[in-house]
């Protein structure tokens, strides 16, 4: 089967310099391979270090050593110490990631923060705002808040611009942390469907699902993640 | 791929015994925003003199991909020349913005004067682009014909970024442009600022102690201490996943809104 991640031996320590260069070992020799259409669902207690590979696999923390390679247009593109414009490349392309909470851009219209990853990749403005609108519907924002900034919307509404706004681009590495945390049911069902339709347009998908039913509807497989030196 | 817009080998500034900046090294790709962090007298604003040519480094170059002319050593051209670049395909956005606009001149001659020095000779046609960027930058039309002096600061500094993007440069160093300003007036020029770097595919260098505008602003950090860059990286890792003692504590002194 191809793959489009690849993760091998993979190690990651906080080192805290203000704590006397305490460190914290979270991610000892993690190795896994994801390929399109499987969703991995990243399982283990809190604290494990669900959350730091996840990061890592986005390029946003730096492990220490190891490897995450992920399939980039037609090349295998190395992350663990990508240059900077190597790793945004990716994440332009490839890659996208879906937070518990949005990170609010001062005075941007809803509707132009959800069509943003689209335009980048160059589709034109009316077709990214028609797509916009499309996703901000389903997920049930209603269109009197679209050209409002989400600044002052409710921790479900912000989760759901933040779901709008990495599926627009349809990228084929799909990371998820807890994508339906702050939802109601109805929300948390239209969510599922859209991420299942991108598994089985060829998505891979890795994600953090604390909600089980969530988990069993969306999980090709469960991936353990425990620190290292825990009790298997 | 393409070449950097702007390489740094080894720039080093003293000042007297005492070194500004030291051994500094990057390269800066077209499109890409870079800050550099760090607190007050790190060397931040003497790097980036050093850059763009307004300081003379006591060691290393700076080279610039001009849009046709091939590499140039930034230092090593004859002034006028330098002065042609720095009015044509740079701009310079000052964090006081009397110290890049003219205060005696109308706001449409501040902008219209860096039209002239690129060629613009019809009045008319000078005096619309400058229309056009007095909206673009959210200042209205009836304030033209003022001068600086009668705007307030955050004005000033939407005009002083006007006069520098009007004649369309490829690369653009911001020092702190969003200080001093109040908080609201900051948020709608960092919301400007992100506008028109996106929409003009700009290169950019700015410094800032504030790592808010450097998380909303920049692709990536260079952070300075006592001289020295002692990290590098994108700036959500830098922010997120701070690796350096100093970096460290710079990010654990950010106060939670």
């Amino acid at each position: 089967m191809p793959l489009v991640l690849r993760v091998q031996a993979l190690n990651k320590s906080f080192i805290m310099h203000a704590q006397g260069d305490l460190s914290l070992p979270v991610l000892r020799d993690v190795a896994l391979d994801v390929a399109p259409g499987e969703c991995l669902a990243l399982v283990g207690p809190s604290g494990a270090g669900k959350s730091t590979l996840l990061r890592s696999l986005f390029g946003n923390y730096r492990p220490q050593s190891g490897s995450i390679r992920v399939r980039h247009r037609t090349n295998w593109v190395e992350l663990v110490g990508a240059e900077p414009r190597v790793t945004l490349d990716v994440r332009r392309h490839t890659m996208g990631f879906v937070s518990q909470f949005l990170r609010v851009i001062p005075r941007v219209a809803t509707i132009d923060v959800v069509a943003e990853p689209m335009l980048r990749l160059g589709a034109s403005p009316e077709e990214a705002r028609r797509r916009a609108e499309f996703l901000l519907g389903i997920l049930g924002i209603p269109d009197r808040l679209w050209s409002l900034p989400p600044a002052t919307f409710s921790g479900g509404e912000q989760q759901r611009v933040n779901i709008a706004r990495s599926l627009i681009a349809e990228y084929p590495v799909l990371l998820l942390d807890e994508p339906t945390a702050s939802l109601d049911a109805a929300n948390r069902d239209s969510v599922i469907d859209l991420i299942r339709a991108r598994r089985k347009a060829g998505a891979a998908i890795v994600g953090i699902f604390h909600d089980v039913a969530v988990r069993d509807a969306l999980a090709t497989r469960l991936y353990p993640v425990d620190l290292p030196g825990a009790p298997a | 791929m393409t070449t950097p817009i702007l390489s740094a080998k080894g720039v080093t500034k003293r000042f007297g015994g005492r070194v500004a900046c030291r051994g500094v090294n990057f390269d800066l790709w077209p499109g890409e925003v870079l800050g550099i962090v760090g607190e007050s007298g790190s060397g931040k604003t003497t790097l980036l003199n050093c850059l763009a040519g307004r300081l003379i480094p006591d060691e290393g170059h700076v080279a610039y991909e001009t849009a046709s002319a091939g590499t140039v050593d930034v230092h090593r051209l004859p002034e006028a020349r330098r002065r042609l670049l720095a009015r044509t395909e740079w701009g310079f956005v000052h964090q006081d913005a009397r110290e890049g606009l003219r205060m005696g001149a109308s706001a449409g001659a501040n902008i219209g004067e860096r039209l002239m020095a690129i060629g613009a000779r019809h009045y008319g046609d000078i005096r619309r682009t400058a229309s056009d960027w007095l909206t673009r930058v959210e200042i209205g039309l009836d304030r033209l014909d003022d001068r600086p002096a009668a705007y307030s600061g955050g004005m000033r500094q939407r005009l002083q970024i006007a006069r520098n993007l009007v004649s369309n440069p490829r690369l653009v160093f911001m020092d702190e442009p969003t200080g001093g300003l109040d908080v609201s007036v900051q948020a709608r020029l960092l919301d400007l600022l992100r506008g028109l770097v996106d929409s003009f595919h700009l290169s950019a260098v700015l410094v800032t102690h504030d790592l808010g505008v450097a998380r909303l602003l920049t692709h990536r950090l260079m952070v300075m201490h006592g001289g020295d860059i002692v990290e590098t990286g994108l700036t959500d890792q830098m922010l997120d996943d701070p690796q350096h003692a100093y970096t460290q504590m710079l990010v654990a002194s950010i106060l939670p809104v």
